[in-house]
């Protein structure tokens, strides 16, 4: 599979760690009421879809940065990669 | 009809006119007692188990392919019982026994062969671990054999045991474990459930379940609907799909394991061998073929087919304990999907949903529990609570921070 990055182009992606669903993105509120259970889904459950996925890798053998990559699970085709970054701040996180 | 050397002494001298196809070809009734979605290893074998021990047979197996189209058909036949957990190993231990005493159980021949499983280790610290989890498994009842660097010169001289990088310290034997036929074993427990009266129905995709009130009635199939008051989930790789259509979501990810093997070759490889710096296992297969395989490609894939870079870490993985492998040319490479979970243990358990129960989870490791995993889930199905040996197989172990976690890697799928 080749990962088209950002800011570097066409990478392999034996460069990069694979991490999952970009929901990890989201980290829930510690000081939650239900912050255990919250935790608990955040960390253990998944959507798993058979399809479209987006998903979090990581560039270790590269720039190191976090990519938020589209990919059908199906077909193993990658249709968008984005800087982690920039889709937690479209988000609303401040970094 | 019992299969037997007089039956084929029989066959043979009648024009081999009398043999019957294995399993019935029944039409789906509109209700059965239990419903069991996937006809793969442990589908199989918890219809078999329910029949056999339990005595229930107004069941049916709903399978979307054909049996034995799964992982059951596609995996590298390893069995053994070298775990070191409480939840796991005295689980694994009785599917170990079972495997021993199957073939005369449901008289078909699986090629069980138990030619030993010998792991290397490399390094002292490794050593000890070895020692630690040898001693486990003999707790359990189980049998493990510590063979030091020079014990291995002697069986296994090909060995590259003066590697620069990984030099073979020595290895932990399970002389108990080895390698079993798996299409037979679907074939096997098919048979033995079919001729119970249980009915085995192919070319049969759940499409959804039928849930009123947190009670789960029957399934929606591509044959219709067919109602049951027990449920029984078992599709392995699918696990995430299928019960994403009863709103649930699991500790699951969907990973695809590639697999390997070689032109056929004279005896080379008595046992099955494993690597200890990485991860690389091998067997022969009775025709010849080294088997092998290594990790999990490592993404998200339900697609049955994995990459090259993993081909790449295998077969240096190979050339690093066993250089002569490079001499052998590949004939074939395949991938299957497995269900890997947040601690890469299983689960065997029934869900929040009245009449629903799920079963999966096994990672790449299913194969070897085949047997047990179908006789715990037949014993859930029949009794409502779970086999002793399958306690601790529970979805919301998490929730409870009772996780089974043999590696010690936490929630990352992909690194167990
Ligand atoms: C390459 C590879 C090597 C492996 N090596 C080993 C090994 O050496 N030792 C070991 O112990 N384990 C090994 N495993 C793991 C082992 O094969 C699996 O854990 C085990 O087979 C899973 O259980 P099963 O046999 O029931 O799965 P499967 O055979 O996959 O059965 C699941 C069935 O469910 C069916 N299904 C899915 N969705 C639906 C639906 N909606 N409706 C109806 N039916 C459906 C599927 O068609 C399938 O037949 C390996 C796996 C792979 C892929």
């Amino acid at each position: 599979m080749i990962i088209n990055h950002p800011l570097l182009g066409p990478r392999d992606a034996s460069e990069f760690v694979y991490l999952g669903d970009a929901s990890l993105i989201n980290r829930p509120d510690p000081d939650a009421q239900n912050a255990a259970e919250l935790f608990h889904t955040y960390s253990y459950e998944r959507a798993n879809p058979a399809g479209e996925h987006r998903e979090l890798w990581y560039h270790e053998q590269g720039d190191r940065s976090w990519l938020v990559v589209t990919r059908n699970t199906l077909t193993h085709a990658i249709t968008e990669v984005e800087m982690a970054r920039d889709v937690a701040l479209k988000q609303g996180r401040d970094r | 009809m019992r299969y037997s050397a007089l039956q084929i002494l029989k066959q043979g001298l009648t024009g081999n006119k009398g043999w019957k196809p294995v399993w019935r070809e029944p039409e789906p009734k509109p209700a059965y007692d239990i419903i069991i979605i996937g006809g793969g290893g442990h589908g199989l074998a918890t219809a078999y188990y329910l029949a056999r021990e339990f005595g229930m047979t107004n069941i049916a197996v709903l399978e979307k392919g054909w049996i034995g189209s799964g992982n059951v058909g596609r995996n590298t036949t390893i069995i053994r019982s070298n775990y070191m957990l409480p939840g796991n190993q005295p689980f694994y231990e009785q599917s170990l026994k079972l495997w021993e005493g199957l073939e005369q159980d449901f008289n078909y021949n699986a090629m069980i062969s138990q030619r030993s499983i010998l792991n290397l280790f490399h390094s002292d610290p490794q050593r000890d671990a070895f020692v630690r989890r040898a001693n486990a498994m003999i707790l359990s009842g189980a049998d493990a054999e510590l063979a030091t660097a020079d014990d291995l010169r002697r069986e296994l001289p090909f060995l590259d045991f003066d590697n620069a990088r990984f030099p073979i310290k020595g290895g932990l034997f399970q002389r108990r474990g080895g390698t079993v036929r798996h299409d037979a074993v679907a074939w096997g427990f098919a048979r033995g459930a079919d001729m119970r009266g249980v009915d085995i129905i192919q070319n049969c995709e759940v499409t959804g379940f039928e849930i009123n009130n947190g009670v789960c009635s029957g399934v929606k199939t591509t044959r219709g609907p067919i109602r049951a008051s027990k449920i029984a989930v078992c599709v392995a790789g699918s696990s995430g799909r299928v019960m994403a259509q009863a709103g649930m979501r699991l500790p699951i990810e969907t990973h695809v394991l590639q697999a390997f093997v070689t032109e056929g070759l004279k005896p080379v490889l008595p046992g099955v061998i494993t690597f200890g710096a990485g991860h690389f296992y091998v067997s022969q297969s009775d025709k010849g073929g080294l088997v092998f395989g290594g990790d999990i490609d490592g993404y998200n894939s339900y697609a049955q087919r994995g990459n090259l870079p993993v081909v790449e870490d295998v077969a240096e993985g190979g050339m690093a304990i066993m250089p002569m492998i490079g001499r052998a040319r590949l004939l074939r490479s395949w991938g299957g999907v497995m269900d890997m979970s947040m601690d890469g243990s299983p689960f065997i358990d029934k869900t929040d949903i009245d009449g629903l129960y799920f079963n999966g989870g096994w990672c790449y490791g299913g194969f070897k529990a085949t047997p047990a995993s179908g006789f715990c889930y037949a014993h859930l199905l029949a009794h409502d609570r779970p086999h002793p040996n399958a306690t601790e197989f529970r979805l919301d172990r998490f929730k409870r921070g009772h996780i089974i976690d043999e590696k010690g890697v936490g929630a990352q799928p992909n690194l167990h």
